[in-house]
């Protein structure tokens, strides 16, 4: 059976962790290969890097964190952040990540999913979707695309813009709500409803989760693939481990024990 | 005395090289019996290595026309593997072009070592999403040295999955192991010298370093 999948993201800037990862026997919380190995050693399912540096020239610097963690991970890889052309998308596998996560480049030319897909294949292009509600009490549920860290409406809606990108080839929504990010108040479970039941490809449930409840929630009320958190994580609130365990005490399939690869990994990631 | 001949991992513009040649040589250090990888575009490394990995992501045509692209590749892996009997394993569109033909985007003549056709998974369920991605159990349908003391079934170690195509085996004995997703999907499939798997072991944690690991042993 499929297993749902709990995914912990790593916000990475100038090839650090911005915040850092707060976990036991760490040599260095900040060095994104350091966490990486923790969370393969934890169980995780996935792994989500999201390269928030501003600057072009840094990019390499990303590279070389993907082709390390790549080295002594061997579990699937998810980067995102600042991929705007067919060559980022192409360095970044070639590194080891297994999907690319596009976002606002999606956004401001939706021909560039079809590109990517048509060039990498449909399996390893994720869109990234930040979104926000924009309907008043009362009215029916609407949401829009909201750009630069949900500053910028753009007036597309959600669900129409979801259901393009995968007629284009996404294989994969990342779907955040701007409303929820940061406040750990749950994932916005209408919103991750309305998208999951419009698009045949598995979606990402993200922003806002703070217990454990609001995983299974996100699966079960929000028909969500995979979850993702990144401070619950981070900040030591709740393991990878504890996760998985309110996830398949609630019902769902969940993988347990075949997370890390033994004993060496566990000891590497310790030493 | 001559080093061990290397493995070869067919290098033709598509796959994930890095994440297979790092797994590779991380089994072959914690087990597999500390042979060399060596990744390759040269047909005549393929013709004096000692086993073969043909890895492979993206679309089938592009995958075989890549492989197509690199001169005499597939003269000398039909010579190394299909006469001489060396071990070769298929990961995930690798597998694939061991049919006979891929159905995607429309007719694409694969390898012909396994009978069968490469067809779009369509789960009688209709809510079951498309890539079929992440982790699922193996259901084996016969005990196979690659799966030596690996944990399988339900409360086995999962493997990472992450496509939408399924090689569909005219021959049931070439199946080694399925994995259920609105019906059985092929996960391994398998004949004499010859192994593919579906799943990604170079993804697979546990699972798919043991397995690479008893692949890097494999003396059929």
């Amino acid at each position: 059976m499929l297993k749902v999948r709990v995914i912990p993201c790593l916000d990475v800037k100038d090839g650090r962790v911005v915040k850092g990862v707060k976990f036991v026997d760490l040599r260095d919380a900040g060095d994104p290969v350091e966490a990486a190995k923790a969370y393969d050693a934890a169980g995780a399912d996935e792994l989500c890097f999201l390269d928030i540096t501003a600057s072009v020239e840094a990019r390499s610097t990303l590279i070389d964190v993907v082709s390390r963690t790549a080295e002594q991970c061997f579990m699937p890889l998810t980067v995102g952040g600042g991929v705007r052309t067919v060559e980022d998308i192409r360095a970044l596998l070639n590194a080891g990540a297994d999907k690319v996560s596009i976002n606002t480049a999606a956004v401001n030319r939706r021909e560039f999913v079809r590109e990517a897909a048509e060039k990498f294949g449909e399996q390893c292009i994720v869109v990234a979707i930040d979104a926000k509600k924009v309907s008043a009490e009362g009215e029916p549920d609407r949401w829009e695309i909201f750009t630069h860290g949900g500053r910028n409406r753009t007036g597309i809606d959600a669900v129409d813009y979801a259901k393009e990108v995968v007629a284009l080839g996404a294989g994969e929504i990342l779907l955040t709500s701007m409303d929820r990010d940061g406040t750990g108040e749950g994932f916005d479970l209408k919103l991750t409803r309305a998208i999951s039941d419009a698009v045949k490809v598995p979606v990402i449930a993200s922003g806002g989760v703070g217990t454990l409840d609001h995983l299974v929630d996100g699966i079960r009320e929000g028909g969500a693939s995979a979850v993702l958190a990144a401070s619950i994580f981070h900040f030591g609130t709740f393991t990878i481990g504890a996760a998985k365990e309110a996830l398949g005490a609630a019902g769902l399939p969940v993988r347990l024990g075949g997370g890390d690869i033994g004993g060496s990994a566990i000891k590497e990631a310790g030493r | 005395m001559t080093p061990p001949a290397p493995v070869a991992l067919i290098d033709y513009g598509s796959g994930n090289l890095h994440s297979a040649g790092k797994a590779l040589e991380r089994a072959a250090r914690e087990g597999g019996g500390g042979k060399s990888v060596l990744v390759t575009a040269d047909p005549d490394v393929v013709r004096r290595a000692d086993r073969i990995v043909l890895p492979g992501v993206g679309a089938y045509a592009d995958c075989r026309r890549g492989l197509d692209a690199v001169p005499g590749m597939v003269e000398a892996l039909t010579e190394v593997v299909m006469e001489r009997g060396r071990p070769f394993l298929g990961i995930c569109v690798g597998l694939q072009l061991m049919a006979t033909r891929g159905l995607e985007h429309g007719e694409t003549a694969g390898l012909g070592w396994i009978e069968g056709d490469v067809v779009k998974i369509e789960p009688a369920d209709a809510a079951l999403k498309i890539p079929h991605m992440g982790w699922n159990s193996l259901d084996v349908a016969r005990p196979h040295p690659l799966l030596d003391g690996i944990p399988t079934g339900e409360d086995g170690l999962d493997a990472y999955f992450v496509h939408s195509y399924n090689l569909n085996a005219a021959r049931p004995g070439d199946v080694i192991a399925t994995t259920s997703y609105g019906g059985a999907i092929t996960a391994m499939v398998g004949r004499d010298n010859i192994a593919g798997t579906q799943f990604h072991p170079e993804k697979s944690q546990r699972l798919g370093l043991a397995l690479l690991a008893n692949f890097l042993k494999w003396a059929p």
